[in-house]
């Protein structure tokens, strides 16, 4: 049963083969047993999940029940929950308990989704390997001596060890794209706008996105349908009809045209991961798209403005984290002065110091423009490299990530290889673009992503070409050798 | 040496919007602390703003009121530095493209000085909340009632030149906010607070001296007494052979001293950068020119129309239109009374007094326009005399009622029977022999004085109530009638 997808799942719940009820225990069971290994859920959220999955029963046989009604999924820890503990894996908010819900939760929720739990993630959605979490590591299913890739570390593992059919995840250089990619599943980030930020733990609010993340497209498109739309609540989002993200996932893909970035396809590419992805663009011309080389110019200028303009941004946005309201507070502090030290100090891990320090220095006095303001403008030519480039083709295709997932510890003492694992997910970010990661293969038995860049808003498109890549091939049925379903 | 002085304020004035700036949480005042503060205002995790486009309407009302440039563009701006009334650790605000551009008013000091200040720029922000140091042993309360509400802060140019000129800014800058609507004016609630940039250079110097800044200064009394205590400090300190260091002063009422908060030495990097949780806030010529038109008379209009309609002195009419609510107030016992300087007279006088000595707004009074209106149609129509009236002013605030009420409850109805005025008129000059002989011995240009004396009289005896005109009269023609 833990093989399905979630539109599979969907469709036994319609048949009565099971109860929600009784999915969602085989799932909490599931996670009890296995989770250890894996290390994918900070808490999981037991009675919760029973009594949403009654109420789903109950709507379903009143028939109130839509697609989602009775499916279980997970959310990110960075997602606010009403009554449950809203962490972002840090020890500044281990004793935080939400009193309301983060928007794409409560939309979620009205869909009739049961949520299992939160999942683990770098601390603050800060890192690429889940290694900075104050809860410890996720682990990848496909080995866990290797990192699932982070932020969304949890997010990707959970869904690759089957221990939810869908997650949540955020992407703010390739969080959710980059851990899909590491662990064999899929995951889409929507248009910067497309889905409310409301609720989520803010990172870097220019470059944050929540997103969909489980085995298919099709999957994401029906949890993209729930979680997308305009929300007054988040001045950031867009203001756009809403869209069925599943009814385009069938159209054929003859005629396509698909771009391949020159600058994605360097030396510095692991050559696994190149094959690969050569492969998948193969197969799409198989599907009748036409394949052509194009450029992306600016591209090695995407990490040093991005390290700039994330971590700006972030160092205001974690100045509430003070101690004196909620979350951690140092023991006895002597005066205020010391709160907001020891209290900052103790509470934050140090990738998220790091990044604190290297915004606050970014935007004083004296480095605003030659830091912040470039960075600003890098980051428009970034874009208008995009916007030339989406003229000419439907979609750009290029490998997530530059190498397979790597092993634990192997880059957390050397940051900035560390932030090279970023460099094809995060310009989309900055440009505000969508993306998807499929599995198009695996290297050294390690699964190898690809990513599909779309134009503003055609999340569709994205998940249409996706899907029916999945169609054609079964990378994304592989489940790690060691997890049984 | 002589100095002048160069003065320069910016003015925080709270905008009335029912709802904060940035989120849906009341600004209504003196609520229990911490209950006006919403998820947004906490800065719980995940929360964002949204701006409450009343408070941009309100901006660009003042800046059409101080004849200023409006931003099509306005950008809010992430000021950050950490303080507990400050939750977010950073407060939202406008810098680089505010929401109101260069602009000016004109000012008249109560000795008739006029000048025109200019504006640098007037910019939308958020209220910190409020740290509370008493009642807690060795802690501090913080109360988040406060945080985020909508603020316009309005920067002048250094452009005024005594204290005397700061305070009549600040006042015409109250009289604007105030007669749009925009605030409630409430100085002592913190509504409008005030902070003055003050420099001294020897007269004919055109570099300007070093400033210092006097914060948070809540009363116009209080701007020229912070002002002058400390120009004085200043020139103490440079006759004596001193410099002025550039720092943040506070203001002390008590005893009259400025003293030093911070230096700029210790002053923050507030890391300004356009806050990403808001977009750039766009207005097009249509809006502005909508809001145009719904804007009520202006305080210098309305100054003008009061020497020109009513034929008020220039002192009065700008003492009335100062206060928009004074100003409704004063045409309102006008309509009723007839009489526009017996109003101007009784809104500046009598009740200005009472306003003023229980500490009262013109707005809370417990004399209404019309009780006011109503009785001083019973001083035109003889009813009771100026004397009486303030009497019956007097019972009316204490215990309401109309005019004709108390003059019925209290029999204070003014005799102007003149067969029984007469009457007491006879009886005072037969009782007062000595002034009739000393009447009679003044010379006839004289005698005009020496009838306040009987008037005296007649009036005790009658309780007052006998018409002063009548009793003049007939004193007037009873003596002469002696000395003929």
């Amino acid at each position: 049963m833990f093989d399905k997808t979630l539109a599979e799942l969907a469709q036994g719940l319609e048949r009565g083969d099971y109860s929600s009820t009784e999915l969602t225990q085989a799932y909490l069971q599931r996670i009890n047993a296995l989770d250890s290994q894996y290390n994918s859920f900070i808490t999981v959220t037991e009675e919760q999940a029973l009594a949403q999955a009654k109420a789903a029963d109950e709507a379903r046989a009143a028939g109130n029940g839509g697609a989602l009604c009775g499916l279980p999924i997970a959310h990110k820890d960075l997602f606010c929950t009403q009554g449950v503990r809203t962490s972002s894996a840090s020890k500044m908010l281990d004793n935080f308990v939400s009193p309301y819900d983060a928007t794409i939760v409560s939309r979620l929720k009205n869909a009739g989704t049961v949520t299992l739990g939160k999942l683990n993630m770098d601390e603050f959605a800060m890192g690429s390997s889940n290694e900075s979490s104050f809860y410890g590591p996720a682990r990848n299913p496909w080995n866990t001596d290797c990192v699932p890739g982070g932020s969304s570390g949890g997010s990707a593992a959970a869904v690759a060890a089957r221990l939810t059919p869908a997650a949540t995840g955020s992407d703010t250089g390739g969080s959710i794209r980059q851990p899909a990619a590491l662990c064999g599943i899929t995951g889409l980030k929507p248009t910067y706008g497309r889905v409310s930020r409301y609720g989520m733990i803010a990172f870097a609010s220019s470059l944050d996105q929540a997103g969909p993340m489980a085995q298919t497209a099709e999957d994401c498109g029906m949890i993209l349908n729930a979680m997308a739309g305009f929300d007054p609540m988040d001045s950031t989002s867009a203001e756009r009809d809403m869209e069925d993200y599943t009814a385009e996932l069938n159209q054929p893909l003859a005629g396509l045209k698909v771009g391949l970035p020159k600058e994605y396809f360097s030396d510095a590419l692991d050559a696994g991961v190149a094959e690969q992805v050569r492969n998948a663009v193969a197969e799409f011309e198989k599907l009748g798209a036409t394949v052509k080389e194009v450029s992306l110019p600016n591209t090695e200028l995407c990490i040093p403005a991005y390290y700039i303009l994330a971590p700006a941004e972030a160092s205001s946005n974690l100045s509430r984290f003070d101690g004196v309201r909620y979350g951690y507070r140092c023991e006895d502090p002597a005066d205020l002065e010391d709160l907001y030290k020891r209290s900052r100090g103790e509470g934050f891990g140090a990738e998220v110091k790091r990044r604190i320090m290297v915004g606050t220095y970014a935007l004083s006095a004296g480095y605003y423009d030659a830091y912040y303001n470039k960075a600003q403008q890098i980051r428009r030519m970034i874009q208008q490299d995009f916007v030339n480039v989406l003229n000419d083709v439907d979609v750009i295709m290029g490998p997530t990530t530059p190498q397979t997932a790597f092993k634990l510890g192997e880059k957390s003492s050397d940051p900035v290889s560390m932030y090279m694992e970023d460099i094809f997910t995060l310009s989309l970010n900055l440009a505000g673009l969508p993306g998807i990661s499929v599995p198009c293969g695996q290297s050294n038995g390690l699964p190898v992503g690809l990513q599909i860049i779309g134009n503003y808003f055609a999340e569709s498109k994205l998940l249409n070409v996706a899907h029916q890549f999945q169609q054609a091939t079964d990378w994304h049925k592989q489940i790690p050798a060691g997890v049984e379903v | 040496m002589e100095w002048e002085v160069v003065i320069g304020l910016e003015i925080h004035v709270q905008l009335s919007t029912k709802t904060k700036i940035f989120s849906g949480a009341s600004t209504a005042f003196g609520a229990e602390p911490n209950t006006q503060a919403c998820a947004v205002d906490l800065a719980l995790p995940g929360t964002l703003p949204v701006f409450n486009e009343n408070a941009l309407r309100m901006a660009v009302m003042f800046g059409l009121a101080v004849n200023a440039e409006i931003g099509k563009r306005s950008v809010f701006e992430r000021k950050n530095y950490f303080y507990p009334d400050l939750p977010k650790g950073y407060q939202t605000t406008q810098l680089a493209e505010p929401i109101v551009g260069p602009g000016f008013v004109d000012i008249e000091t109560e000795e008739g000085v006029q000048r025109r200040v200019g504006l640098h720029h007037a910019h939308l922000e958020e209220d910190a909340g409020k740290s509370l140091h008493e009642d807690f042993h060795g802690m501090s309360g913080i109360d988040l009632n406060r945080a985020g509400t909508p603020l316009v802060e309005i920067v002048s140019e250094p452009d005024m030149r005594s204290s005397k000129e700061a305070a009549a800014y600040a006042r015409k800058i109250h009289a604007i906010v105030t007669t749009l609507g925009i605030c409630d004016g409430n100085m002592a609630e913190g509504s409008m607070r005030c902070d003055c940039n003050v420099s001294i250079r020897p007269k004919g110097e055109e570099k300007l001296g070093t400033r210092t800044e006097l914060k948070n200064i809540n009363s116009f009394r209080f701007i020229e007494r912070a002002i002058d205590t400390e120009v004085a400090r200043q020139i103490d300190l440079i006759e004596d052979g001193g410099t002025v260091v550039q720092e943040t002063r506070l203001y002390d009422p008590d005893k009259n001293e400025t003293r030093s908060m911070r230096s700029k030495e210790e002053a923050n990097d507030y890391r300004y950068f356009p806050c990403p949780d808001l977009l750039p806030v766009i207005i097009d010529d249509s809006y502005i020119e909508a809001i145009r038109e719904t804007l009520p008379e202006l305080p210098d209009a309305r100054r003008e129309r009061f020497i020109s309609e009513y034929n008020l002195s220039e002192y009065d009419a700008g003492v009335l239109s100062a206060y928009s609510a004074q100003a409704d107030y004063y045409e309102q016992v006008v309509k009723l009374s007839g009489d526009t300087k017996l109003s101007a007279n009784w809104v500046m006088g009598e009740l200005a007094k009472f306003l003023n000595q229980n500490d009262t707004d013109i707005k809370d009074s417990p004399v209404s326009a019309e009780q006011l209106g109503g009785l001083l149609v019973r001083i035109k129509d003889n009813t009771i005399s100026g004397n009486i009236a303030k009497k019956v002013f007097e019972l009316m605030w204490s215990k309401g009622g109309t005019a004709d009420e108390i003059i019925e409850a209290e029999g204070l109805k003014q005799v102007t029977d003149t067969g029984a005025i007469e009457k007491i008129v006879d009886e005072v000059i037969a009782n007062s022999e000595k002034q009739v002989e000393q009447y009679k011995a003044a010379e006839p240009d004289k005698r005009g004085k020496m009838i306040g004396f009987f008037m005296g009289k007649v009036m005790k005896a009658t309780g007052g109530k006998a018409n002063p005109g009548a009793v003049t009269g007939i004193l007037k023609q009873k003596l002469d009638a002696l000395c003929d």
